[in-house]
């Protein structure tokens, strides 16, 4: 795990997509939302409402060179005949950049200052937000982490993680699901919005860290990594 | 000791590599020759570990390297085909890398990377990112990678390849000194490196082991060893071939060359070294033919490698 972090902070792209998501948090949130507007002294609507968006787009970047690099580069077969188990290579990665993803959250630590400093803010509602969205992070990290152990072209890695994390936001955005509701009955769409990381996500900015939500985010993130390893592990022999 | 038992590897119908048996023990260098594509590379493959074999087994120092395939592994050092590295790392940060991995830390890491840094001439480079490198130092990068642990087991896949002559005899000069107490398998297409560093050597075509010997031993195969080159000159009309035929334990000759009335005849012997260079060389002298030269022919591995591998393909 540690190689890989060492291989983020060294990278010139890492420090562009921090910059990049800090920038879109501070656009999104004083400019689109209206931060100051709102006098509000909360989190929710201005900040974290943009997150299942924003990450969309920055952490498949994050993944799509996870495999996809090592495939290119022909690393791969050094890495899978080092000591380690293919396991092990595969959750040290993630890992990695996933403490990189919430290094990056940490850093919009001076909007928390901000509200503290404006009104007083829930902190616990603030606190159950950050791990909402790590979480997030998480889950599409692991998407972006399979979808890059099948291509060698990180590109097609970013679109087809972008995709279904898409899909896994859809599936449960009030939106697209109300819609959905007139047309086919009630339990079917609560089933398909179970699937989305939309209607955990939510429940989490509400301030409540539900068991059934971790569960969600862990059973996600576990069969995606699965679903990693069995890809490169069909793959090595072509 | 190096193993591998009925190795075998299929990719779909295709059988890459049918049943490759054989041991290598500490102290030998094996060369592993042989056609492109001719399966040396899945078979470095799958004794390493990165391949599954589709059947049979290998070991390394005992160790299976499916079923116990972490030992296997901590005891081996690999240099895969094309020597793959970490471009966006430094040749210091890399190779501390792999020193992690390979479960080293503070001094004792820094005592390795160091070290291995001295073998592999690599100071000069030691700051610099790895994808700037020529290729040439790219090699030793990830030759570095592959002895940094100082393994009992080395499995160095063409690890000659982009050096120039000069980088070419450093390499083999170190692989020849760590031969002496590792057991190292290499794989080449460059027939001057067996006679240069192998104690053995197997040729692989078509994913079957075609030969496996000593580089003396294969030379021996060759026709051409043993054989004796005369070159004279022949007095005004006469033909010395069906003379220097009946010499005893003579084969058959082949003209070489015939410029007027000077020739070069190769001599098969019936058997190699049982002196018929005294003999033709005394026949010579009584039929009035002026021997110029009489060389001794040592077999070339060229050649051998040609007429084993090209049988296979016809």
């Amino acid at each position: 795990m540690a190689r890989e972090l060492r291989g983020y902070f060294g990278s010139p792209l890492a420090y562009v997509l921090i910059v990049i998501f800090l920038l879109l948090n501070g656009f999104f949130t004083f400019f689109i939302s209206g931060f100051y507007e709102m006098e509000q002294a909360d989190l929710r609507d201005a900040f974290f409402r943009w997150h299942p968006w924003l990450f969309l787009v920055l952490v498949p970047a994050v993944a799509m060179r996870l495999w996809a690099e090592e495939r290119r580069q022909g690393t791969m077969e050094l890495i899978l005949t080092l000591p380690i188990t293919l396991g092990e290579a595969i959750l040290g990665k993630f890992l990695a950049a996933w403490f990189f993803i919430a290094v990056s959250m940490a850093l919009t630590f001076p909007l928390v200052l901000t509200t503290a400093y404006l009104g007083d803010p829930d902190m616990g509602a603030i606190f159950c937000g950050y791990v909402g969205s790590i979480l997030l992070g998480g889950a599409y990290l692991s998407v972006g982490s399979m979808t890059s152990a099948i291509t060698r072209n990180q590109v097609i890695s970013f679109v087809a993680a972008a995709m279904i994390c898409l899909f896994l936001v859809l599936a449960g955005y009030p939106p697209v699901t109300d819609p959905l509701a007139d047309w086919v009955p009630k339990w079917i769409v609560d089933i398909v919005a179970g699937f989305s990381v939309m209607t955990h996500y939510q429940s989490m900015q509400k301030g409540v860290i539900d068991f059934r939500d971790l569960l969600y985010y862990g059973s996600l993130m576990f069969f995606m990594l699965f679903a990693n390893g069995v890809i490169l592990q069909a793959r090595r022999s072509s | 000791m190096i193993e591998a038992k009925q190795l075998t590897k299929f990719f779909g119908d295709h059988k890459a590599v049918d049943e490759v048996s054989f041991t290598v023990e500490k102290g030998e260098i094996l060369g592993f020759l042989g056609p492109n594509a001719a399966g040396k590379s899945t078979t470095m493959r799958m004794l390493t570990g990165y391949l599954p074999p589709s059947a049979g087994a290998a070991a390394i120092g005992g160790c299976d390297i499916v079923a116990d395939s972490l030992n296997a592994r901590r005891k081996m050092g690999y240099l895969p085909e094309n020597a793959p590295v970490y471009e966006d790392m430094t040749v210091t940060g890399f190779l501390q890398f792999i020193a992690r991995i390979r479960g080293l830390s503070g001094r004792e890491a820094d005592d390795a990377v160091e070290r291995t840094i001295g073998k592999c001439f690599l100071e000069g480079v030691r700051h610099q990112m790895v994808g700037t490198l020529s290729k040439g130092f790219n090699q030793r990068v990830c030759f570095a990678q592959s002895i940094l642990h100082d393994p009992e087991y080395l499995i160095l896949d063409e690890p000659t390849d982009g050096l120039d002559p000069n980088q070419k005899h450093e390499v083999r000069t170190m692989i020849r000194e760590m031969g002496r107490d590792k057991a190292i398998i290499l794989s080449t297409h460059i027939l001057e490196e067996v006679d240069a560093v192998c104690t053995r050597a197997i040729i692989i075509a078509n994913g079957v082991i075609q030969a496996d010997d000593t580089p003396k031993g294969l030379r021996a195969r060759s026709e051409k060893d043993g054989s004796l080159a005369a070159r004279f000159t022949v007095p005004e009309g006469v033909d010395p071939i069906p003379g220097l035929e009946a010499v005893d334990g003579v084969v058959k000759t082949e003209v070489m060359e015939q410029d007027g009335l000077k020739m070069l005849v190769r001599i098969y012997p019936v058997k190699k070294g049982d002196g018929l260079a005294a003999r033709i060389a005394e026949y010579a002298a009584g039929q009035g033919l002026a021997l110029e030269s009489l060389t001794e022919e040592i077999g070339r591995l060229d050649e051998v490698f040609r007429a084993i591998t090209m049988k296979q393909e016809s």
